[in-house]
């Protein structure tokens, strides 16, 4: 696992408070990590803060799984 | 039209001296004080380096670590106290219907460390507003009755009373009237507060209005005594459950007591100073002896809202002699502040618990830390200083002011009286 998928599984460990086992690529932030539209916020805001990103609105939207997250900080950082 | 008449069935209570109703009556009766140096910061800057803070408090004894991070403290505490009253009062999912249970709330401030961490976590950014999308759902003062509802399905009215220092008697007053005008069955009230931070004790501290006898925390909260030297930021919450009293006798509640009446004034005089002739002070203790149909020669007991504070003390006895007469002579007074130290928005909630208590006991809690007699209060009045004194309570109030000068009271009587 890359250095930058396992700070984005920890930071999503974190702030939703669910089993390591359960952050899978393919897992949805709302429909199988139980996040509401608020958790998903924070997540992104979260992101920013630890990979020094930004990442706006209109992209956002576009991240609702554990594997969009990693591949669009992974692009983010290259 | 009717009006029903209105029971206490439950109580709960998170505070500096004890973390349940058991723990606080165990405290309030041995005269205990919660005031300490403060824990949650470095303090080396402030002027008043203590507080009565709540102690060995663990929010994941109810719930979860994840939903505990969208919870203010202030939050956090209503949800002890009400879990605790409302187990007391043995409502369940099927002996009420939650569509005519509501909660009314009190609380001065709300979620001031929330607010006061985010904003300084904005300051240290480059200007970009940059805030925590939990940052206002936490702070807002409205929250906490909220999570009362969602996490016991409450369906009825819900919403938050915010009277500085009297927040919880003004909801405690809706709450009984709501019922009484029959539009409710059940209504969790109360209060809480979770102000002992940077901001808030920075901010009372520039108003003078706090204690700052950094060398003995414990006898700082000295009201009537006088060398007190103003008031010790206390947090907490207290929780009562108030029912129809045909609802409650119905399912076959235990009953503590009635609610007899509540009387509202307003000072319009001065932001933060009381009255000098206490004419606010005077007018709401009127108001709810008129609202209880009552003389002043029925009530046994009072607590006040006695802070510790040189002016607000003597203001409020003196009213208490100009409503009562002779017959205040006959009153047990106490401050219980003494001990809890001022909860601001929760402070009308565990004092009227505290009052509730002191009728079912047949005690009546200490003044604790008087030590020098202020010649400005009238000797003869029975402030019921260092020690609990046993006495038959039928009838007690328990008065509230609020910066502003919101005046609340409340009345209890005894379900016989």
């Amino acid at each position: 696992m890359s250095d930058i998928a396992s700070r984005v599984k920890a930071i999503i460990v974190d702030k939703l408070g669910v089993d390591e086992n359960e952050v899978v690529s393919e897992a949805s932030f709302t429909n199988d990590l139980g996040a509401d539209s608020l958790d998903t916020v924070e997540l992104i805001m979260e992101f920013e803060k630890e990979f020094d990103i930004q990442i706006p609105d209109d992209q956002a939207e576009n991240i609702s799984t554990v594997g969009q997250a990693i591949s669009y900080i992974e692009e983010a950082k290259k | 039209m009717q009006l029903k008449r209105v029971v206490v069935t439950g109580l709960g209570a998170l505070t500096p001296i004890g973390n349940s109703i058991e723990a606080y009556w165990e405290g309030l009766v041995n005269g205990k004080s919660g005031a300490a140096p403060i824990t949650y910061y470095d303090t080396e800057k402030h002027k008043t380096k203590f507080a009565c803070e709540v102690k060995n408090f663990d929010i994941e004894q109810f719930m979860d670590r994840k939903e505990s991070r969208r919870l203010d403290k202030f939050s956090q505490y209503a949800i002890a106290a009400s879990d605790e009253a409302i187990k007391d009062a043995g409502i369940t999912d099927t002996n009420v219907n939650k569509a005519r249970v509501g909660v009314i709330w009190g609380a001065g401030i709300g979620g001031l460390e929330t607010f006061q961490e985010e904003v300084l976590n904005y300051a240290k950014g480059d200007g970009t507003p940059k805030f925590n999308p939990f940052f206002i759902p936490k702070m807002i003062a409205d929250i906490a009755p909220a999570h009362i509802s969602m996490r016991n399905g409450f369906m009825g009215p819900n919403y938050t009373t915010v009277s500085a220092c009297a927040s919880s008697a003004n909801a405690l007053i809706d709450a009984f009237n709501y019922i009484r005008l029959g539009m409710c069955d059940v209504i969790i009230s109360g209060g809480s507060e979770a102000a002992v931070t940077i901001a808030g004790m920075g901010g009372f501290n520039s108003m003078h209005a706090l204690s700052t006898r950094n060398d003995s925390p414990e006898t700082a909260s000295r009201p009537f005594d006088a060398t007190r030297d103003g008031f010790v930021l206390g947090e907490g919450a207290g929780a009562l459950v108030l029912e129809e009293y045909e609802h409650a006798k119905a399912r076959g509640a235990k009953i503590y007591c009635e609610i007899g009446g509540g009387g509202l004034s307003s000072d319009a005089y001065h932001l933060t100073a009381p009255h000098p002739e206490g004419v606010g002070v005077i007018a709401v203790m009127q108001n709810t002896l008129r609202d209880a149909g009552m003389q002043p020669t029925d009530v046994d007991h009072i607590n006040t809202h006695g802070t510790s504070t040189p002016l607000g003390d003597v203001a409020e006895l003196k009213a208490i002699s100009a409503v009562f007469g002779d017959h205040a002579k006959t009153l047990n007074i106490n401050s219980t502040k003494s001990m809890t130290g001022h909860l601001l928005g929760a402070a009308g909630a565990i004092e009227a618990i505290a009052v509730i208590l002191a009728m079912q006991h047949g005690i009546v809690p200490p003044t604790i830390n008087h030590e020098v007699v202020d010649e400005n209060i009238d000797p003869s009045l029975n402030l019921t200083l260092n020690k609990a004194q046993k006495r038959e309570i039928k009838v007690a109030m328990s008065n509230t002011f609020g910066f502003g000068g919101h005046n609340a009271c409340v009345l209890f009587k005894k379900i016989d009286a």
